[in-house]
């Protein structure tokens, strides 16, 4: 299990994380109502939440497909951290671009690094961040019908295990990476924990 | 940044932003330190965040950031910093309005991220932006932007190609030109080659790269005047107050592109093997400064106020009438333009000639009233000119800045 170092890391990111949120208090504080809220603030800062504000997401971003391997299909990224005290797991999501929306990780399979639906969701430690990242842990667009072109905006919601959402949106990035084989197999066995279904990835 | 002589964060509007976001800077020091971290929750909430407590780029040292938000674009006002690259883009064919106006908002949240010590998004070397050594980047748009892209009525009256300046000009278009300006600045040259990487991977989708000329300034302390690669004091008379940049160097008006300034970029090589020819003497008559202490040869000081109708024991001006100081005068007042140069020091040629010069950066309100004018008297008459030669040559609108939420160039899609 390597949820250490990973916790590590996005521990780091969080504090990013949290950071761009203060800067978009600034600046809902001290911008005039001059341009469209739902189109600027949110690529700079997307920090969207559950009501009670539960989970929160930021740096977000999805990869923009013009030029990719397969344009139908993309991933969105981010760092979700859970403000409660017990964890939390992200267990389906939608996005505004396609009709198809599935929660994924990275796995060996034959040898080869894939990337596959994850049994159980995403969890979220209690107190804790999971970073959704190129070549780990993501959130996969597919069914794409239109390209996603380079700052772009995606809304996604993300459904969490207790019931409640996180939308946000996410600007389309180019990213030369993150050109993973899509296996579209789960785990055999749900049992699996997620420490174990990440390990190696993380 | 306060112990810079002429920096300020913006004018008044901005300056309430500015003055914020350096309160959560100094919030988000003080939740480091552990205890006050709930206090800094607490506030947040108040504010209306969605909770996110902790702060970023903890690393991070303020006096290491320059404020991206403001009235006005970073990188213009801001202490020249140490190192930096023009990078020129010329737009792709089908890029309109819409596609320009979402390289702004990449780039505005680029530019807001790295300035600030945070990575980009989707930066695959993040720890390359945890120490931004006073980063800076400044966004311009060259005359032929604005057609392109469907924005005619956008471009700020009078902005176009400089004139040509036959007497002088040797320009090469390798060196010229371009829709886009990205110019990228900081106190250490791997902060401006990772901005510069980022920029560039989110800029390609639409523009195609043009040229990227590079340049340094020496190391010294803030508010001492650096040295050309003549070794003359280069930049003593200067805007240093806001007053003298609202007079100067800001747009004014009532339209989008208040608060932005225009920039002539011109590539100037310095044939610096014919220079060494000359004595000592005679390299400060050219100038009418001393290569010493860049005081005026009627003076002591740097910014002693040149006596322009001083004579000599021979009954000659002792600043003489060729001289580059005067004739950038004119009859004007002192300071007109703001001059942000950059020396450069490229390859030299397969003849061991050197490619050695100056990025002569000059800021204006005006450049039909401010350098065109002055430029025309230097072509004229300027006994330097026999050792700098203009090889490129652009003019950029720099837009105004913008604030949080917000992103660059914004009023000019409304």
């Amino acid at each position: 299990m390597n949820s250490r170092s990973t916790t590590h890391r996005a521990a780091r990111w969080t504090l990013a994380a949290g950071a761009a949120s203060l800067l978009l208090v600034a600046g809902c504080a001290a911008t005039s109502s001059g341009s469209p809220s739902t189109s600027s603030p949110s690529m700079s800062s997307t920090s969207s939440s559950t009501a009670a504000g539960e989970v929160t997401i930021a740096d977000t971003w999805v990869r923009a497909t013009p030029g990719t391997d397969d344009p139908s299909m993309s991933a969105a990224f981010g760092v979700l951290t859970n403000h409660t005290d017990r964890q939390l797991t992200v267990v389906s999501a939608t996005n505004s671009a396609s009709d198809r929306t599935e929660l994924h990780e990275m796995a060996m399979v034959d040898g080869a690094m894939v990337m596959r639906p994850i049994s159980g969701g995403i969890t979220i430690p209690a107190g804790g961040s999971t970073t959704l990242e190129p070549g780990g842990l993501h959130v996969m667009l597919l069914n794409l019908t239109t390209p996603i072109e380079p700052g772009d905006e995606v809304d996604l919601t993300l459904t969490l295990d207790d019931g409640s959402t996180v939308p946000f949106t996410a600007v389309a990035k180019e990213f030369a990476g993150a050109n993973e084989s899509y296996s579209p197999t789960s785990p055999m066995d749900s049992q699996m924990d997620m420490g174990s279904a990440t390990s190696g990835h993380g | 940044m306060a112990e810079r002589p002429g920096e300020r964060p913006a004018a008044s509007g901005p300056a309430r932003v500015y003055s914020r976001r350096r309160l959560l800077v100094t919030s988000a020091a003080a939740a480091l330190s552990g205890a006050a971290a709930a206090a800094v929750g607490v506030g947040i909430a108040d504010a209306g965040s969605p909770g996110a407590a902790a702060p970023a780029a903890p690393d991070t040292r303020e006096e290491d950031t320059v404020p991206f938000y403001g009235l006005h674009q970073a990188g213009v006002q801001t202490p020249a910093q140490s190192a930096a690259a023009f990078c020129a883009f010329d737009l792709h064919a089908d890029v309109d309005a819409a596609a320009l106006r979402r390289l702004l908002r990449l780039l505005s949240d680029d530019i807001a991220r790295m300035s600030a010590g945070r990575a980009a998004l989707a930066d695959t070397a993040p720890e390359l932006a945890a120490a931004p050594a006073r980063l800076t980047v400044t966004v311009g748009f060259g005359p032929s932007l604005f057609d392109k892209v469907g924005l005619a009525a956008a471009r700020p009256a009078g902005f176009a190609d400089l004139p040509a300046f036959p007497t002088i000009d040797r320009l090469d278009p390798t060196y010229g030109g371009g829709d886009l300006l990205l110019q990228i600045c900081a106190d250490d040259a791997l902060v401006v080659a990772h901005a510069q990487r980022m920029l560039f991977k989110d800029t390609r989708a639409f523009a195609t790269a043009r040229w990227t000329q590079r340049g340094f300034l020496p190391q010294r302390p803030a508010g001492q005047t650096g040295r050309n690669l003549m070794g003359q004091v280069d930049g003593t008379v200067n805007p240093r107050t806001d007053a003298d940049f609202d007079r100067v160097v800001w747009s004014t008006g009532t339209g989008w592109f208040t608060g932005g300034t225009f920039l002539v970029f011109r590539r100037i090589r310095m044939e610096l093997d014919t220079w060494d020819e000359l004595d000592r003497s005679a390299m400060e008559a050219a100038i009418g400064r001393r290569l010493s202490t860049g005081a005026p040869l009627t003076g002591t000081a740097e910014h002693d106020e040149p006596d322009l109708d001083a004579v000599d024991a021979t009954g000659l001006h002792a600043i003489a009438d060729f001289a580059h100081l005067r004739l950038a005068r004119g009859d004007g007042p002192a300071i007109q333009l703001l001059r942000r140069p950059y020396s450069y020091d490229d390859s030299p040629g397969a003849d061991g000639a050197s490619d050695v010069g100056q990025l002569f950066c000059a800021y204006q309100a005006d450049i039909g009233a401010q350098f065109v004018p002055m430029q025309q008297r230097l072509a004229a008459g300027d006994l330097l000119n026999q050792w700098i030669t203009p090889v490129g040559s652009a003019v950029f609108a720099i837009p105004p800045g913008c604030a949080p939420g917000g992103f660059l160039a914004e009023g000019m899609f409304s």
